[in-house]
């Protein structure tokens, strides 16, 4: 019996999460410029669920202050108080609000994973068209060290990092973001390899546009749909590896609520039977598959597939 | 397997009844193979629906070549793939029937015509290098289909394929099948990919525009082979192509098509003679544009000089040698050979993407710098370039705008509102109306639009000299026309000089003043126009002269003739060799 009302509950909750996702599009549709409606209308249940959860995450991270009751690092109970209409989720070991935590976590986990991404972008793709329009030496002096640099599980090479710089947010970002871009370089370099052989290259090559103008204008509108589902991608491997560094406690420092330390501050209570530390890590999974249903729709569109 | 009944005897009786008999009302090859009535075709696009094919009967009797031409875009290969009862994909047929001998293709399952498809109706593709599976040898590919239908063992399949290679004239037919695709030459694909079409010995073969990406020399190859082996097995076929003087050669009756409605429809002699239908007469007449010939310049320093250019990629091999040629003012200057002739090789040292080996480029009488990284702005602008694919000659995310305007930003440092109306302007010189245009994307033109902006690109840099790398050959005759005339006139009124580099003898007889003719790095010939196209030619000049299909049915039987079957393309080129 028990099984089947779980299987119950988890249709229930399909339906409820795609019947939101219904709802949401059309309400996409009605506010947007025409154009824009367009593209929404193509977009499948799943992904308007997904963006869905985007825009809620989105909006706790700007809005956190204003929804939150209380303060981030306000200690008001003692430990491990249970949920209440007080405290919604209860409160954490050191007595705060694990509710006001889950939604300045948001802003905290997700902002830095967004910084971080955008940061590896940015390197990673100039970089990795540079040396593809640029070919020989270059090229393969930068692919050989980026190599080198792959080779080192990220993990690792991040933990080692950080205790070298220190665990500060600075140092946090500029090291995620440079591990990651050797990832996003690659793909760059993939993809303009592929372009920098077209005509119009050449064409632009004759006229005489330096190396940046080649990039921005003629290289990278070109790359971007393979780009942009891999920023999406990329985006949930960062927000996992911030999450893993933090719960290892060399992520995000304390007093900033951020979803991987809560999981490891509150992690006692999974012995007797509360799933509160759960719940922070819910909100990381199900942040991945919104942002992953999002990007498999985009990958469909860029493919140009029409079934 | 029945094979070498002396082929003469055979291909040349049914040649002379067909041309005897000539099929007026009703062909009387036999009974009706493949019967489309009404046939409505429908293709996705974004949302809606649009029609590619509104209501087209079709008949193809036993033993009969029928031709089906028209601009791109006519729903030619559409139709020629619904004649298997198939659609590509976001396409479906809508209404109408398809009969197969007897049979409906329509209510068939998948299944069974899975059975039907290779076994009984075979198609072969415009692009064999495309088509075959570059990972398996050619006779591996040739026995799958015979395997898989069940139609004969694999050792009488590769026998039947070493007889077909050996009627297609392929050299050594034995260990021909032995290699993979990439080690054969193009024209040789083709005819393996129609002797493997063959390989079921099916009723209906379709033919998808089977020479269209080949040189004039190789085409005959294919296309002799094609006419032998339908007259032989008297298959029928389908034969799909733009080029009419080249469906002259092969159909018995001729289909024209039009945005897919069905034009009108005749046997191939009176469809040539006198066409009933304007647009028909109109796709005829296309061949004629010429221009008068302007005289040879004499003592005036050429705009673009070539000496003794010697060049060559990362091997060894030169794929120039010693190349020397000049381009007058107001000249065009037609570059003419086979692919791998060294036509674009040059262009790309004149143009300095290439710096060569020996030899250099003067720019009215001054040296240029051989790579185009050390050349000055202002010896940049002067040499511009069209290339062939406009698809991706234009950068598909920047708007006609910003794509004609870069140029005339650059060069002549235009801003604001003065760059505004010199892209108007330009817009206007190429015949297409700025209002409409200027906000496009290159994916919202066609193929003949997406050329003249590469064309107003190009002179937006107010250029001297513009090369022009087969401008014309990836488009229809129609639009090739427009483009050539457009050409013409902007000479005329900028003064320009063109490269012009074309392997389609037309073409440079349209609008050439003087003539380099290249065969593997050498030029072999060169002169003026009206000189070259009149005896006595070099003998590779002379080949590729005859090369080019005419606009009558029996010429390609008669240059058979007077060449002999052993005597094509590649076999002459390599006998002229020898000679030499």
């Amino acid at each position: 019996m028990a099984y089947l009302l779980t299987l119950l509950w988890i249709i229930v909750a399909v339906l409820v999460s795609l019947g939101a996702g219904w709802c949401f599009r059309a309400f996409l549709i009605s506010v947007s410029s025409q154009n824009m409606a367009k593209v929404f209308r193509t977009a499948p249940l799943t992904a308007s669920f997904g963006l869905l959860v985007i825009a809620i995450y989105t909006s706790c991270a700007v809005f956190a202050p204003l929804i939150a009751p209380y303060g981030e690092a306000e200690i008001l109970s003692y430990g491990f108080e249970p949920w209440s209409s007080d405290y919604w989720l209860g409160t954490d070991n050191l007595g705060r609000d694990v509710f006001t935590r889950l939604i300045y976590g948001a802003r905290n986990t997700v902002g830095i994973a967004f910084l971080i991404t955008a940061l590896a972008f940015i390197f990673g793709t100039i970089i990795g068209i540079y040396t593809a329009l640029k070919g020989g030496f270059i090229d393969q002096l930068l692919s050989r060290l980026i190599d080198v640099l792959m080779a080192i599980p990220s993990l690792i090479f991040s933990l080692l990092m950080l205790t070298i710089f220190g665990t500060n947010v600075i140092s946090l970002v500029l090291v995620i973001a440079t591990i990651d871009s050797t990832r996003v370089f690659r793909i760059a370099r993939a993809v303009a390899l592929n372009i920098v052989q077209l005509d119009y290259i050449e064409a632009a090559k004759l006229r005489g546009e330096n190396t940046l103008y080649l990039i921005i204008r003629e290289i990278l509108p070109n790359a971007l749909a393979p780009l942009a589902a891999e920023f999406g991608l990329r985006f949930c491997f960062v927000f996992l590896m911030i999450s893993a560094l933090s719960f290892m406690g060399l992520g995000l420092q304390p007093p900033s609520a951020d979803w991987g330390s809560m999981v490891r501050d509150n992690a006692d209570l999974i012995s007797f039977g509360d799933i509160t530390p759960l719940i922070p890590a819910g909100a990381i999974a199900l942040l991945t598959i919104a942002v992953n249903f999002v990007v498999d729709w985009m990958l469909h569109r860029a493919s140009g597939l029409k079934d | 397997m029945t094979k070498a009944i002396p082929t003469k005897a055979k291909t040349k009786t049914p040649a002379k009844a067909k041309a005897k008999a000539p099929t007026k009302a009703k062909p009387k090859q036999g009974d009706i193979l493949l019967q489309m009535r009404n046939i409505h075709i429908k293709g996705k696009s974004d949302e809606s629906w649009i029609d590619i094919i509104n209501g087209i009967d079709l008949d193809l009797y036993r033993g009969e070549v029928l031709g089906l031409i028209g601009e791109s875009g006519a729903g030619k290969s559409t139709l020629g793939l619904a004649a298997m009862g198939f659609c590509r994909d976001g396409c479906k047929i809508t209404d109408g029937s398809i009969s197969f001998d007897g049979m409906d293709l329509m209510q068939m399952d998948k299944s069974s015509l899975r059975e039907l498809r290779g076994k009984r109706i075979a198609y072969v593709a415009q692009s064999a290098a495309a088509s075959f599976n570059p990972a398996h040898k050619l006779l591996d590919q040739f026995c799958e289909a015979p395997l898989v239908h069940d139609v004969m063992s694999r050792n009488d399949a590769s026998q039947y394929a070493i007889d077909l290679y050996d009627r297609m004239n392929l050299p050594s037919p034995e260990t021909f099948g032995l290699r993979y695709p990439h080690e054969v030459s193009g024209g040789q694909l083709q005819r393996a990919m129609t002797a493997m079409a063959l390989s079921c010995r099916p009723d209906l073969i379709i033919f998808d525009e089977p020479t269209t990406a080949l040189d004039v020399t190789t085409q005959i190859e294919v296309l002799a082979a094609i006419k032998d082996i339908v007259k032989e097995f008297n298959t029928a076929a389908i034969y799909i192509s733009h080029d009419l003087a080249v469906v002259a050669q092969m159909a018995d009756r001729i289909k024209v098509l039009l945005k897919g409605d069905e034009v009108e429809q005749a046997p191939t002699e009176i469809m040539l003679k006198k066409p009933s239908q304007e647009y028909t007469k109109s796709l005829w007449a296309v061949r004629e544009h010429t221009r008068k010939e302007q005289p040879a310049v004499k003592n005036q320093t050429p705009v673009i000089s070539i000496k003794s250019v010697t060049a060559g990629y990362h091997s060894s091999v030169d794929v120039l040698r010693d190349v020397s040629f000049d381009i007058h003012k107001r000249r065009t200057v037609a570059v003419v050979g086979e692919s791998g002739s060294g036509k674009s090789t040059t262009a790309r040292v004149v143009t300095g993407l290439l710096p060569p080996r020996m030899g250099s480029i003067e720019f009215q009488g001054e040296t240029l710098p051989a790579q185009y990284q050390s050349r000055s702005r202002e010896q940049l602008r002067h040499i511009q370039m069209i290339y062939q694919m406009a698809d991706t000659a234009l950068n598909p995310k920047l708007r006609i705008r910003d794509l004609i305007a870069r140029p005339a930003k650059m060069y002549l440092g235009l801003t604001g509102k003065a760059l505004d109306d010199r892209v108007r302007d330009l817009l206007h010189m190429i015949e297409m109306e700025p209002d409409q245009f200027i906000d496009r994307l290159p994916s919202e033109l066609s193929g003949g639009q997406k050329q003249r902006i590469g064309i107003a690109r190009a002179i937006a840099a107010e250029p001297t000299v513009i090369i022009c790398d087969e401008v014309t050959s990836a488009l229809d005759q129609l639009v090739a026309e427009g483009i050539l005339k457009l050409l013409d006139r902007l000479q005329s009124e900028l003064d320009l000089s063109y490269m012009f580099i074309t392997h389609d003898l037309a073409t440079v007889r349209a609008i050439a003043d003087e003539v380099v003719v290249m065969k593997d790095g050498d030029v072999v010939e060169q002169g003026i126009k009206s000189k070259m196209f009149k005896p006595p030619h070099h003998p590779y000049t002379e080949l590729l002269l005859g090369s080019v299909p005419e606009m009558d049915p029996k010429w390609l039987d008669r240059l058979l003739d007077s060449r002999g079957k052993d005597n094509l393309g590649d076999a002459a080129i390599a006998k002229m060799n020898k000679k030499s």
